[in-house]
């Protein structure tokens, strides 16, 4: 069975899973309205107060909503061991992985979608006329953030304090993800906008590299 | 290079092996393979789990691995389930004098080894909050099963199930579960069938089911091995005895031996 299929098929078993106890995606979606709004209390969100913080506040209220979300994503296989029955199937290590990190980036995704708009509006920020760049932005930041997400969810799922420890991992290794993807996010949002290509493509570099090294150390990630 | 880093090499081999690449088509029917564990040792940390065992189990015996809880019964099963790599030795997987798990050319590889393996583990494998359908399913597509419907329902079928078949795994009872758990383990056909403590949970309805599903898998040359620290029927079907004790083999009856003296050992005991 090719990779691409076996991804498929962990994808689909990952999304029947969340659609049925929606879980993840209330908790995430709700979390990261609460960072939002609790933010736009901070300061007067006036369009150039906006415009100077809000793309540093929109991706910290995601990089916080991911470390939620991304945590049990290996630690439920943990309750019937059942990472040991995909584990003994005659897939790659790095079908579990991609099927994994394919279904995080829809969730991650999905919380965006409902996140942005609701930022914008209480931010004063305008969408119009940005909108497909700001999502090429977002994809390549969510990409990132779920491809490294998956990978430490897959280190920290045997640890006894795993919900400590992912964000530990995580968040700042993010550092260079989160300071690419806000630059490129305020390129969008300035007076004029114009999507900043080199920080666009560390984005895009980010996202290459990590996602190289998880099917270089997948086998090592998995192994017990 | 020193022996024991060629075991290692070895059992790399395998693992690599173990992997999908080529021929994916599961076998009609079970194909006979052995398993042999060479001076294995587990260590986790300073407690060493196996210390040297080495067994030779050839296809289509049925063994049963006895012992006290610690013994190293559940690592030795991890192990010839490829879920644990051994700190020292080897572990392959054999076909008569050949060596399946080898590299492909080198010698005949007619069926990859992770197809050909059946776990029944200490928990169920299972995803709580799928169906019992379901999961036969998710595990059918996995193996790239034919007419994986059919099969999903026969294995339902057979393990009496078929009026759960949209029930959620989380509603079952802890018996169901187990049944459940068999018929996953047993839904690829695989010739090597691991079973740790597979009894647990099981009322004699299910015990009789179990032992009636075993017998078949004995006569169709499957090799078994089963780890269990209590009697139960299904161990009168085993044609060798191994018992472990501190991670080493405590007594094995072996391969053209008599199991009946260790098996009432172990009735003695209880």
């Amino acid at each position: 069975m090719t990779t691409a299929k076996a991804a498929a098929i962990i994808l689909a078993k990952e999304l029947r899973l969340e659609f049925r106890t929606r879980e993840l995606l209330t908790a995430t979606v709700i979390f990261a309205l609460v960072v939002v709004v609790l933010f736009s209390f901070a300061f007067d969100p006036t369009a150039a107060e906006s415009r100077r913080y809000g793309p540093g506040l929109l991706w910290i209220a995601i990089l916080f909503a991911g470390s939620l979300m991304l945590n049990p994503s290996f630690a439920r296989e943990q309750n019937n061991e059942t990472l040991d029955a995909l584990r003994m199937a005659p897939i790659s290590s790095f079908a579990i992985l991609l099927g994994k990190i394919l279904a995080n980036f829809i969730f991650m995704s999905l919380a965006e979608l409902v996140l942005v708009p609701v930022f914008a509006v209480l931010y004063n920020l305008s969408l119009a006329g940005i909108v497909w760049r700001l999502i090429l932005v977002l994809v390549l930041g969510t990409l990132g953030l779920t491809v490294t997400g998956t990978v430490f969810s897959a280190v920290s799922a045997h640890a006894r304090m795993r919900e400590l420890l992912l964000p530990l991992l995580l968040l700042p290794l993010l550092t260079p993800l989160l300071i690419a993807a806000v630059e490129s996010t305020a390129s969008l949002f300035a007076e004029s906008p114009a999507l900043d290509r080199t920080w666009f493509a560390f984005l895009a570099g980010f996202d290459i590299v990590f996602l190289t090294a998880s099917w270089l150390l997948c086998d090592h990630l998995l192994a017990e | 290079m020193p022996a024991s880093k060629k075991l290692s090499a070895t059992w790399c081999e395998a693992r690599r092996n173990a992997l999908p690449a080529l021929a994916t088509q599961t076998p009609a029917t079970p194909a006979s393979i052995g398993v042999s564990f060479h001076n294995v040792e587990k260590r986790f940390g300073s407690l060493a789990a196996l210390r040297g065992v080495s067994l030779e189990i050839r296809a289509g015996e049925f063994v049963a691995l006895l012992g006290p809880n610690g013994a190293g019964k559940t690592t030795l099963l991890r192990m010839a389930a490829l879920l644990m790599n051994p700190t020292r030795g080897a572990v392959l997987f054999t076909n008569g004098p050949a060596v399946i798990s080898q590299r492909v050319g080198a010698q005949a590889l007619f069926v990859r080894p992770k197809h050909a393996i059946g776990l029944v583990g200490h928990s169920t494998l299972l995803y709580d909050e799928l169906t019992a359908a379901e999961n036969l399913t998710l595990f059918a597509r996995l193996y790239a099963l034919d007419k994986i419907a059919d099969t999903v329902a026969t294995a339902l079928d057979d393990c009496g199930l078929a009026t759960r078949v949209g029930s959620l795994v989380r509603t079952f009872s802890r018996g169901m579960r187990q049944r459940l758990a068999i018929a996953r383990a047993l839904l690829h056909r695989p010739s090597v069938i691991l079973l740790d403590e597979p009894a647990a949970g099981l009322d004699r309805h299910g015990l009789a089911w179990f032992s009636a599903r075993l017998a078949r898998l004995k006569s169709d040359g499957c090799t078994v091995l089963m780890s269990t620290h209590a009697r139960n029927e299904s161990l009168d079907l085993a044609t060798r005895a191994v018992a472990l004790a501190g991670g080493r083999v405590d007594n094995d009856s072996g391969s053209a031996g008599d199991p009946r003296a260790l098996l009432a050992a172990l009735r003695t005991e209880q």
